[in-house]
């Protein structure tokens, strides 16, 4: 029998306390995208079938460039708090942490490449 | 304490637990988000090809308005209408609205059928827009 305090063992063993923020950006993200989803189905169905002029025409504009910013920007953002989500409760082990790795890394490279790809049609339309 | 192994949360549905409307529609909101992690990807690369000029633009058009091109936007479309509705239900949810067991039912049918609705009358759109294309 150890003579220990047993609250020594238990503290830090705690949540981390961040699973609010977690909820609420989710929740956040989810609201701007429930508004800026119907913008960009008929944004996409406009450049249905568009040549290249079309696509940097319509992406040149500054209103539709800074929606389709703020859609995809959003987009990633909620897409990898959701993928950690369905990661944390399916998978575990090492593949758990390789998986959690790769989405952090593919979703911010992805917003990364869109903007830029955004930003050289604004600039060279 | 027993200490053999019990079916836990997900893994209940199908052996243990009859699949019913509310669990089906949970997991098809997970499917389809996860889905349009593919969708969003391929948007992406659309925006990188036509920014990188005629060529690569003239490769993804051919690729997005192949037989297998075309199927793959029809599903996306389907999972964006879908995680949208029901997105819209769990925002609803969320502030407090719609728990009583008959509403979840009734929003449950209703996501399913508007998701339908809304992919046909879209993906109609597009190939009136998308002509011979």
């Amino acid at each position: 029998m150890s003579l220990r305090d047993p609250l020594a063992i238990a503290r830090g063993l705690g949540p981390a306390k961040e699973g609010l923020h977690h909820w609420w950006v989710l929740r956040l993200s989810s609201v701007a995208l429930m508004l800026l989803t119907p913008w960009f189905v008929w944004f996409a169905l406009s450049l249905v079938g568009a040549d290249l002029g079309t696509v940097r025409a319509t992406v040149g504009d500054p209103l539709q460039a800074t929606l389709l910013l703020a859609f995809v920007g959003t987009m990633f953002w909620h897409a990898q708090l959701g993928l950690q989500v369905v990661v944390e409760d399916y998978v575990h082990g090492w593949l758990e942490l390789a998986l959690q790795i790769l989405i952090k890394f593919t979703c911010a490279l992805a917003a990364l490449a869109s903007a830029l790809a955004i930003g050289r049609l604004v600039f060279s339309a | 304490m027993a200490t053999r192994q019990r079916p836990i949360s997900p893994f209940m549905i199908g052996p243990y637990y009859r699949p019913q409307l509310t669990s089906v529609l949970s997991i098809i909101h997970r499917g389809t988000g996860v889905f349009l992690v593919l969708g969003a990807l391929m948007l992406v690369a659309y925006l990188l090809a036509a920014a990188s000029g005629p060529q690569a633009f003239a490769t993804a058009n051919a690729c997005a308005y192949s037989l297998p091109g075309k199927g793959f936007a029809l599903a996306s479309l389907f999972a964006l209408a879908y995680h949208f509705f029901n997105g819209v239900r769990h925002l609803l949810w969320d502030i407090g609205w719609g728990y009583e067991l008959s509403r979840t039912y009734a929003t449950g049918y209703a996501v399913v059928a508007l998701s339908i609705l809304s992919t046909f009358a879209i993906a109609m759109l597009a190939w009136n827009a998308g002509g011979a294309a």
